[in-house]
């Protein structure tokens, strides 16, 4: 298959796909968006959650360390834009405990500005939990990460004058639409798509093959951990400040540990080590989780009566996540990526078969 | 001048003393086999030399500069390349990748240029598989370049593992056990195999091998190590008639 038909084959794709998100976001040619807000916001949420979940598989997939602390960089990614983008009024009325610290209280920056900020401190924050923490493997860096997170969260809870405390931050200015979501998403597949197949991607892989072979092949282990660590942060404040806006308010209880399983779940189901699965496995986990929300709501089954349960759907996806496991032990996709030759072959061999 | 100069290394993991006053000469070009029994230290040796252990005493010396307690892939930049006894290949990378990550220490381009495609970056990735390519028709694998490399049979590993220390371009190249596991036909190509990349390649090699044949045939010197102390050095010829590297291996016999 040569790589001109693969280009263009791409390049429909991504142009079929920016015609249904201009579609759904604003409208297209006159016709009206044919899908509600609700809809669209769960377009939103997949599009973020697809960040979110490349930059836990660079980090646990492809490089091999297992960290948890992502929850804890959302965090930072949120507060940031919260902080930057809303307007000095609204800070003033969410701020009526405890007074917003000086400079903050008058600044308000550009969304963008905003978003990349996020990034920025959430890399920072990266940087500075790397460093301790990616000396430990294995379980002890899983729990370490995990330790650092909660750190994260309890200092939102407490630093009242920066974060507003338990009481959380709210009316944040809605400006995530389809756009952000869809670039963020788009931005990040190329970026892990480019970084997964040039030669610090082979290194990443060699690191989370054997520690001490890639050291023996001269690779700085060290380095490389904290160079997947640091922009893992980086996307995951970026997502965090995204959800953010979309939601409208956030608080520190949001950003516990089921926040980073969530994302682990996507990154598991889609396999580890796989682009294309955590795309499949954002998209579907995040739909799953609005489509299944009539589990949590009283059901008749028959004569069976069932009172309304907060947190079925949880028990669905761990059933889904042991059948996925029991049948395909290395998620949906194991390491394989998807590729338009993979189905031009597939094609051919059923021609074959006919012929 | 030696290429690589251990001088009265000592290594103690608690009470056990692993390796006790070690001296090694290294000259460029020279191939050393490094023999004893098992737990003699010979391993333990090769760690301190590529940076995994850092001694409790004593130096080392590539090309005069100390290079002791430097990190791994610091000592394998600087021209230390090894094979491991048990074969630790990153198993679900292709052939090829496996070469590939080996020249990753050489590459000049930073990571944004990498992931933008920007400037260097595209010349140094061409050269890298060149090289690569190059290496894999050297050790014969180039037909299962694109084969996952734990699909290999046991030689081919063992090779691609040699294919892979080449790739970081070393002066030295230490080769633990190479033989380990192979049958004498395989045992005859691997030593023909050593003798030719270390003419095409300009290798210094040091050896830690169990076969005798291996050892006595291709070494032009052999240290003989038991219990972490040099107990002969010499030509195999020499070592062959020595009666403590004898005893080391064979016991005291009842009637001495």
């Amino acid at each position: 298959m040569d790589r001109n038909n693969n280009l263009l084959y791409t390049l429909i794709a991504v142009l079929v796909l920016a015609v249904v998100l201009a579609w759904a976001q604003t409208g297209l040619f006159g016709l009206v968006s044919p899908w509600n807000p609700y809809t669209v916001r769960i377009m939103n949420l997949c599009a973020i959650n697809i960040g979110l979940g490349l930059a836990l598989n660079l980090v646990n997939g492809f490089t091999g360390q297992f960290s948890l602390g992502h929850a804890g960089f959302m965090a930072v990614g949120a507060y940031t834009v919260a902080l930057l983008v809303m307007s000095p009024a609204a800070k003033q009325m969410n701020f009526f405990m405890v007074p917003l610290v000086a400079p903050l209280d008058k600044i308000q920056v550009p969304f963008l500005v905003g978003i990349i900020m996020a990034g920025l401190l959430a890399a920072l924050f990266g940087l500075l939990v790397g460093a301790p923490v990616l000396r430990l493997k294995g379980d002890y860096l899983a729990i370490a990460t995990l330790g650092f997170a909660e750190i994260i969260r309890v200092v939102i809870v407490n630093v009242k004058g920066l974060t507003n405390g338990a009481l959380g931050l709210k009316s944040i200015p809605g400006h995530t639409n389809l756009w952000w979501t869809a670039a963020y998403a788009a931005l990040t597949v190329l970026l892990m798509v480019r970084l997964v197949n040039s030669s610090y991607g082979r290194a990443l892989k060699a690191i989370r093959e054997d520690e001490i072979a890639a050291e023996a092949m001269g690779i700085n282990v060290f380095y490389h951990k904290m160079l997947a660590f640091v922009l893992a942060a980086f996307l995951a404040g970026v997502g965090g400040g995204l959800q953010a806006s979309l939601i409208g308010s956030i608080d520190p209880a949001m950003y516990k540990l089921p926040l980073t399983f969530q994302i682990l779940l996507m990154v598991v189901l889609g396999g580890m080590g796989s682009i294309t699965g955590t795309v499949i496995a954002a998209t579907i986990v995040t739909a799953l989780m609005e489509i299944l929300r009539f589990v949590e709501s009283p059901l008749t089954l028959g004569a069976i009566h069932l009172p309304g349960i907060p947190g079925m759907r949880m028990v669905v996806f761990s059933l889904l996540l042991i059948v996925v496991t029991l049948f395909y032990n290395r998620g949906l996709m194991g390491d394989k990526e998807f590729s338009w030759d993979l189905l031009h072959s597939r094609r051919q061999t059923k021609q074959g078969v006919t012929q | 001048m030696a290429l690589l100069d251990l001088k009265e290394v000592t290594m103690r993991f608690g009470g056990l003393t692993a390796v006790n006053s070690f001296n090694l000469n290294l000259e460029k070009g020279e191939l050393v086999g490094l023999i004893g029994p098992n737990g003699a230290g010979k391993t333990t040796v090769f760690n301190i030399i590529t940076g995994v252990y850092r001694p409790t005493a004593g130096k080392v010396y590539l090309a005069d500069e100390d290079i002791t307690g430097f990190r791994p892939d610091v000592i394998t930049k600087r021209g230390i390349a090894r094979t491991f006894q048990n074969i630790r290949l990153f198993g679900s990378l292709t052939v090829l990748d496996n070469v590939l990550v080996a020249q990753h220490l050489r590459l000049g381009a930073s990571p944004l240029e990498a992931v933008l495609g920007l400037g260097r970056y595209w010349g140094q990735e061409a050269k890298m598989h060149e090289r690569a390519l190059e290496l894999l028709a050297a050790v014969e694998l180039e037909a299962v370049a694109n084969e996952q490399a734990t699909s290999l049979p046991y030689g081919q590993q063992r090779r691609l593992e040699i294919a892979r220390a080449l790739a970081t371009e070393p002066k030295v190249l230490l080769l633990d056990e190479p033989a380990a596991g192979m049958n004498p036909a395989e045992t005859v190509d691997l030593m023909d195999f050593i003798q030719r990349i270390r003419r095409e390649f300009g290798l210094t090699i040091l050896l830690i091998e169990h076969q005798m044949r291996v050892v006595m045939g291709i070494c032009e010197r052999i240290i003989v190590l038991d219990y972490g102390q040099t107990i002969a050095e010499g030509p195999p010829a020499v070592i062959q008639r020595d009666s403590k590297v004898i005893t080391a291996y064979l016991g005291v016999s009842a009637d001495a």
